[in-house]
């Protein structure tokens, strides 16, 4: 019960770049309002991130502390800082996420299932794992206040964005303990119903 | 003969993009409102806020609902009586392309799967025609975003496994997908056909309204008990946990060989798109 209070009072509020002392305390099922600076980074963007990694080369944006979003925009209308931005399926990051958090990287945010190597990364890192509502994208778009392309423009909207967000609604879904929201939460919901 | 040119056709698939991804059908968050309401799972309920105030902010900004605004699923239903003037596949794509560029929509087709390379304006488009008797030139449009599209299954089963190994396969589809496709999803399915008929027609099976059912009481009758036993799975929302793991079950069955019996599964994720005009 204590649980589900939580979930349904105030957010809690979270600035980046983000230090493990900041996300220790987060739980599965928080509500979470970040603001601060991010990265979008998807597919094609973890790809070069990691081939840049390779070569012994610095990657696009410190990820001491980073958080990363699984996001690419739809275009800007004029005046917009950016276009509708969601969050993507995580798991196809799943093959990039251990090693970069092992170089510091904080937080994700996006939505979907992680792979076991990504929960035992976050774990070892005091990291965490945060949903953005799949779908909510113009939603979304309104806690963005700037954004601009820092690295592989030709991506177009897979391209690497710093954006700059006020109050980005969030839920914490796989916390540093490693427990897991889409584990818990159907869990509970079907034990509260006496589904087996 | 009735004559259409085919820069009519243009028209009308830019004005469907544009309008698809920008506002539900109203079937749709009549559904949302109604599962809301039903939410008994906290963070489900937070996340069915969200689904319906984004479709607020969308219509306030006449902006895309998701930044997914899809590949273009095209079905053009033409008239045996009717002609087009000009080259109705490339009038198609031409469609496409103004509404994606004009709309300010995301260009999310590469143009090899293995060498990917941005196509820049969301063509080609996936295009199903379908001959019909009579004059009218039917389009939808029906833009699918990649992450529901991921989560959909093909599976050829054995005719012994019958109803159950329907039911079966179904659930396990959206067990497995848990909160890939975000649900609340709309599942469509076919049973019947062979490899390639039946995905196209589970696709085809979202583009009817939610809450309709086959007309074929026993389908029917498998629609809901598919919802259920989906709804049981506890998926909730966004796979935070609750009572609405899929707003719609839609099944289509079609004849098959003796042999088969192939089940498809397309899931479609809460912005459930299409629109239609008539030329």
């Amino acid at each position: 019960m204590s649980e589900q209070e939580g979930r349904t009072k105030g957010a809690i509020e979270l600035a980046g770049p983000l230090t493990r002392e900041k996300v220790a305390g987060l739980r599965a099922g928080d509500a979470v309002s970040l603001s601060g600076t991010i990265y979008t980074a998807r597919d094609a963007a973890h790809k070069r991130i990691c081939e840049a990694l390779d070569r012994g080369e610095e990657p696009p944006f410190p990820l001491e502390g980073a958080v990363i979003y699984y996001a690419g925009p739809a275009p800007a209308k004029p005046g917009r800082p950016i276009g509708p931005v969601g969050p993507t399926s995580s798991y196809r990051m799943d093959p990039f996420a251990p090693r970069l958090l092992d170089l510091g990287l904080r937080a994700m945010i996006g939505k979907g299932l992680r792979g076991r190597g990504v929960v035992d990364a976050i774990v070892r890192n005091g990291a965490c794992y945060l949903g953005a509502v799949g779908g909510a994208a113009a939603l979304i778009a309104r806690s963005v206040v700037s954004a601009e392309v820092v690295a592989y423009e030709d991506l177009g909207t897979e391209a690497v964005r710093r954006l700059e967000v006020r109050d980005m609604p969030l839920v914490v879904v796989i916390d540093p303990t490693g427990t897991n929201l889409y584990e818990t939460g159907p869990a509970a919901w079907r034990e509260a119903h006496g589904i087996g | 003969m009735r004559e259409v040119d085919a820069s009519q056709v243009t028209q009308a698939v830019r004005d469907l993009c544009i309008q698809a991804n920008c506002a539900l059908p109203p079937d749709v968050p009549c559904a949302l409102r109604q599962a809301r309401d039903a939410e008994d799972g906290p963070a489900a309920r937070a996340a069915l806020d969200a689904i319906l105030d984004n479709v607020r902010v969308a219509a306030e900004d006449d902006a895309p609902l998701c930044q997914d605004t899809g590949m273009a699923c095209v079905l053009v239903e033409i008239g045996q009586d009717v002609h087009v003037r000009g080259d109705l596949r490339a009038a198609v794509d031409e469609g496409v392309r103004q509404g994606y560029t004009d709309g300010c929509l995301r260009k999310s087709m590469v143009a090899d799967p293995l060498r990917r390379v941005n196509t820049n304006d969301n063509t080609p488009a996936f295009v199903t025609f379908d001959v019909r008797p009579g004059d009218a030139l039917r389009i939808v449009v029906a833009p699918k975003g990649g992450g529901s599209e991921n989560m959909g299954a093909v599976r050829m089963l054995v005719p012994a496994q019958g109803r159950q190994g329907v039911v079966d396969f179904v659930v396990d589809t959206v067990r497995k997908a848990g909160p890939n496709p975000c649900p609340p999803v709309v599942v469509g399915v076919a049973v019947g056909g062979n490899l390639d008929a039946a995905p196209t027609l589970a696709r085809r099976a979202l583009m009817r309204e939610l809450g309709s059912h086959n007309p074929d009481p026993y389908y029917a009758q498998l629609e809901d008990e598919l919802l259920e036993r989906i709804n049981q799975l506890g998926i909730g929302a966004q796979g935070f946990g609750g009572a609405t793991t899929a707003l719609a079950v839609n099944v289509e069955a079609m004849p098959t060989h003796i042999a088969c019996l192939p089940v498809a599964v397309c899931l479609n994720c809460h912005v459930a798109r299409h629109a239609e005009a008539v030329l």
